[in-house]
Parts: structure tokens; C-alpha cells; sequence
């Protein structure tokens, strides 16, 4: 349980250091508000049009492919803990279901899933 | 009242308000935002079950990955406020709903019953870390894990054969 302690820790400073550095900008900063301050910031340019764009579907299969190395990933990380207690069998299992997942990324790569024109 | 119990009663709690915020927001990405909410309360809610793994994925992958890829799909088909159809015949359609969850009701309702004079067997102190979990995935449920691998290998492929299409 206290490893939980930590993560608790963890949360309560993730809240208390942005509030401080909301609420002392807040009092430090001075303001004068103009039009084009208070416009919505859109890296130095000016915004133009509604933020309600259709995105690229290749952002979807970027996300999708993503998700599918991101469980690979999750479980990399018991064996990778376990590792010392388990001995070559999982090392060889672990091959296998790497190798499998391989010939997935190796299909993706070669229909130009992956690609960005 | 045991500080478990007061943490189990806050995380569900969320989990709830922000499951039925989620269902009732018109605006999907209002719905999307609840859904990390009730995500992260589940999360602590293995945590407090010392699912350490199940924690960890819980946030890295629920509310990471798959809210991304809910997030990106919906950017994707750009649903506008005036594109929302009105909602017709709520009550019938909720009705319907109610009838196929009622197994699950039932097994909810029976596991009331079940859990008052049942007694849990008891789990090792080590039940559920990153290390037992690593354990029985690579001895007892080798099998099974390589199963994994061939169903997510069908999802990468479904993808690029679906996706693809569309380019």
C-alpha cells in the first residue's frame, strides 16, 4: 500500500503546482486586456476559421497502430519484472509474440500504412 | 469507517457520476472527457483491490491509448452539434436496453446476496503485483499469451485493410 502513498504524493503535487502557478500569475500579472490578447492563441498567427476541422484519417490508423504496441508494451513490462524468476522458456515466449506482432508492423509498413504523403 | 473504505466510496462515487455524465452529454467530446474520468476512478479502484498492474494498465492504456484513439475519431467525423439527430423514442429504446442487460442485473443482484454470506478465499500477499502477474503470464498461461499476440496481430491488419481502403 505505500507504494500508493507515493502516488498519491505524486497526484497532490500535480494539482498544487499548476494552482500555485495559476493563482500567483493571477495577483503577480498585469493586465490590460485588448482585443486581440484575449483572441484564441493559435501560435502567433491569426486564428482563422472554426477549430472544428476534420482531421486526417491517417491520424485514426496512426492511433490505432499505436494501440496495438501499446498493449505489446504492457506486457513487455511483467516479463521484463519477472524476468530473473522465469528462465529462457519466457524469453523464447516472448520472442514468439514479438515476432508475431512483427509480421503485423512489417504488413502495415509495406502497405504504406505508415507512409505520409 | 477504514481509510480503504472512504477511498472505495470516493472512487465509485466519480466512477458512476461521470459514467452517467458520459451517457448524457449531447456533445461527444463532453462524453469523451467523462469517459477518462470514470477511467482513472476505475483505476483507483484496482489500486485499492492492490491490482498493481492492473492499475498501471488501467491509466496507461484506457485512459492513454484507447481515449486517444476514442478522442481521434471522433476529430475524425467532426460531428457537429446540428448534425445530432434528435433523439426519438427514448423510452422504448431504453426499455430494449434494460431487457438484454437484465442477466447482468441479475448476476449484479445475486452477487448481494452471494457476497453477504460467502466467504472470499484468501490470496497470497503478493496476489496481483507487477511480479506475480509476470509469473503466471509466462508459466501457467503461456498459451494464452501467445493467443494475445495473434489477435492483436488481426487488429493491426484489420486496420491497415480497413483504413487503407479509405486513402
Amino acid at each position: 500500500m505505500e507504494s500508493f502513498g507515493r502516488i498519491g504524493f505524486m497526484l497532490f503535487l500535480a494539482f498544487i503546482v499548476p494552482t500555485i502557478a495559476l493563482v500567483l500569475s493571477r495577483f503577480l500579472q498585469p493586465r490590460f486586456v485588448t482585443a486581440s490578447k484575449i483572441q484564441t492563441y493559435e501560435c502567433g498567427i491569426k486564428p482563422y476559421g472554426s477549430a472544428w476541422v476534420q482531421f486526417n484519417i491517417r491520424y485514426y490508423i496512426y492511433a490505432l497502430i499505436f494501440v496495438v504496441f501499446d498493449i505489446e508494451t504492457v506486457f513487455l513490462y511483467p516479463w521484463a519484472v519477472a524476468f530473473k524468476g522465469l528462465g529462457l522458456f519466457a524469453v523464447i515466449e516472448m520472442f514468439l509474440f514479438l515476432t508475431i506482432l512483427l509480421v503485423g508492423f512489417a504488413y502495415a509498413w509495406k502497405k504504406g500504412a505508415l507512409d505520409w504523403h | 469507517m477504514a481509510a480503504n473504505t472512504i477511498f472505495f466510496m470516493i472512487f465509485s462515487l466519480v466512477a458512476i457520476i461521470s459514467g452517467f455524465v458520459m451517457i448524457t452529454r449531447r456533445h461527444p467530446l463532453s462524453a469523451a472527457l467523462s469517459l477518462v474520468v470514470t477511467f482513472i476512478s476505475l483505476a483507483g479502484l484496482y489500486g485499492l483491490l492492490a491490482a498493481k498492474l492492473l492499475f498501471i494498465i488501467q491509466i496507461l492504456v484506457y485512459a492513454g491509448a484507447i481515449m486517444t484513439l476514442v478522442i481521434f475519431s471522433i476529430m475524425l467525423l467532426n460531428v457537429q452539434e446540428e448534425d445530432l439527430p434528435a433523439e426519438e423514442r427514448i423510452i422504448e429504446r431504453v426499455s430494449i436496453t434494460t431487457l438484454i442487460l437484465l442477466p447482468m442485473i441479475y448476476i449484479i443482484g445475486r452477487s448481494f446476496t452471494v457476497i453477504k454470506d460467502g466467504q472470499f478465499p484468501e490470496v497470497s500477499q503478493d496476489f496481483g503485483t507487477i511480479h506475480s502477474v509476470g509469473m503466471f503470464l509466462f508459466t501457467t498461461y503461456s498459451f494464452p499469451f501467445e493467443v494475445i499476440s495473434i489477435l492483436l496481430l488481426i487488429s493491426l491488419l484489420g486496420v491497415v485493410v480497413l483504413a487503407k481502403r479509405r486513402i
